[in-house]
């Protein structure tokens, strides 16, 4: 397999906000044992100044490889402050544009984090008896814009 | 950072005795064993010295040594070239847990319309022995079987296998790399006709292999070319390697195999304190396990997470988790043995080699322990 880049190992030798949140807002459940990766990732969502429901805070619990686990470090980096639109517009490609690329093997079966973080938002969202938001085809980056 | 290097079964690291006769060697034997001259002569006497100290240590008798490039070159060769060299018989039995070279060696003749028979193994992964005489046919070209499992270290009883190939009227192969030298083997009496064994695996260098063949047993070569090696494998001869593999197979005695067999127990012993961990394949003293073996599955923990935590604390050890592989497939070995795909993600394979140290192996299984304490905190919950 191919190397992972430093920031991966970065991430994986030291996960950001790794942890539970009590009484979290949402919490976003993908992957399964089968296939070798868990990750939940919860988030606290609260109004900024203006008024917009923001990603308060957002942590993770990962049972998986180094990427799997770096790509759960990263996104809680990410989504943290964001608006839950912006953050709901996080892709995978962004998730491993901020590591500095992951080996391609990786990309798909590891790279969950972007989904565990929309799974968590509409999670909130359908608590509120709200619509949750619509998974799109990814395509480009989020954060280029 | 000092390393601890835990992963012998993989491949060793080259003896000093070893590099010293190869180095002399290069020196004095440098020549090419096929030339009529001094030099030529000189590695041509060495050559044969290499191959009749090798060919003892298995008490090969009616067997030609056919030096090869290491295990992956001689399982090719003892299957495909028994394969082109009979025309008649179609069918091979095997087994789940064979090395990649063998399975897709197999794979590789059933498109050409062979038919194979992979046994299964019990828990421990050992092959049933009535499953075995039920499967070999009049058909049946060949029985191949590994005789210590690279990743389990199941030791296969060769003697009853060979008896049976025989009564049966097959020919009998073993992939033996991971137990030469460290487990008897006796070509006559455990009626081996062809085995793989090879360097590296035993403190000798890479790319060095040997395939022992039975007299008249008709192998067609994959090489072609100046017909060295009895025109079975051309190809100028490798004799400074080949001297280092007849050096490495002195490496092992039976000092080394009592201390790598009571450093593997205490790692086992240390390890197995975890909750939620077990030792896969034979108990380490059932006489049924490679000396040096130990496979453990540590639930709520991710094996290719493991070994890079491991590693960053300057412990080299190897996984049977797909996420490290590859193909993304988990290990053909574990699923073999019934291990569930969630259970093989977890799966740590630690190899002892002859110079690691009861010190080691205590730090060792300090921060196994804590590496599986750490991830199990990030594992969201237990399934």
């Amino acid at each position: 397999m191919e190397n992972y880049s430093k920031k991966v190992m970065e991430n994986f030798m030291k996960p950001k906000n790794m942890g539970e949140i009590k009484d979290a807002s949402g919490v976003g459940k993908v992957g399964n044992p089968v296939c070798g990766d868990i990750m939940w990732i919860y988030i606290m969502v609260s109004k900024d100044k203006s008024g917009n429901e923001i990603v308060k805070d957002i942590k993770f619990k990962t049972l998986g490889c180094a990427a799997a686990i770096a790509t759960s470090s990263m996104i809680t980096e990410l989504a943290k402050g964001k608006t839950l639109a912006d953050a709901y517009k996080i892709t995978k490609a962004d998730v491993a544009k901020a590591l500095d690329g992951l080996p391609p093997i990786k990309m798909h079966c590891s790279n969950l984090a972007s989904d565990g973080l929309k799974a968590a938002i509409n999670d909130y969202l359908v608590k509120q008896g709200r619509k949750p938001m619509e998974h799109t085809k990814e395509a480009g980056s989020s954060l280029r814009s | 950072m000092r390393t601890i290097y835990l992963d012998n079964a993989a491949t060793t690291k080259l003896h000093p005795l070893v590099r010293k006769a190869m180095s002399e060697c290069e020196e004095d034997g440098f020549g090419n064993s096929s030339s009529l001259h001094s030099a030529g002569r000189k590695a041509k006497e060495k050559l044969d010295l290499a191959r009749e100290t090798i060919s003892k240590k298995v008490f090969a008798k009616n067997h030609k040594l056919i030096f090869t490039s290491g295990g992956t070159e001689s399982n090719n060769f003892a299957i495909k070239g028994l394969a082109l060299g009979s025309r008649e018989k179609k069918h091979i039995v095997t087994t789940k847990i064979e090395h990649d070279c063998v399975l897709n060696t197999l794979g590789f003749l059933e498109k050409y319309g062979y038919k194979v028979t992979y046994l299964d193994v019990d828990k421990e992964g050992l092959v049933n022995l009535e499953a075995l005489e039920n499967a070999i046919t009049k058909d049946t070209l060949l029985v191949s079987v590994i005789h210590g499992n690279n990743e389990i270290g199941t030791i296969q009883n060769l003697k009853e296998i060979g008896r049976i190939v025989h009564e049966k009227g097959s020919v009998f192969h073993t992939d033996a790399c991971q137990s030469f030298t460290k487990q008897p083997i006796d070509m006559e009496k455990d009626n081996i006709d062809l085995l793989t064994i090879n360097a590296h695996k035993i403190y000798g260098p890479k790319g060095v292999g040997a395939l022992l063949v039975k007299e008249g047993l008709g192998l067609e070569p994959l090489l072609h070319g100046g017909g060295h090696e009895y025109g079975l494998r051309s190809g100028t001869v490798n004799v400074p390697g080949i001297v280092g593999f007849s050096k490495a197979t002195e490496i092992i005695g039976e000092r080394e195999i009592e201390h790598m067999a009571s450093l593997r127990n205490q790692l086992v012993k240390g390890l197995k304190d975890i909750d939620d961990c077990w030792l896969n394949g034979p108990e380490v003293d059932s006489g049924k396990r490679l000396c040096n073996n130990a496979n453990l599955t540590f639930m709520y923990a991710e094996g290719e997470a493991i070994v890079l935590y491991l590693d960053a604390l300057g412990i080299c050890v190897s996984t049977g988790s797909a996420c490290s592989s590859n193909t993304l497939k988990p290990s053909h070995v574990l699923k073999a043995i019934g291990l569930k795909q969630e259970q093989s993600h977890g799966t740590i394979r630690f190899s002892i080699g002859i110079d690691n140290t009861t010190e080691e192996i205590k730090y060792t299984i300090d921060c196994v322990k804590g590496t599986i304490e750490k991830l199990r905190q990030m594992c969201p919950y237990k399934y």
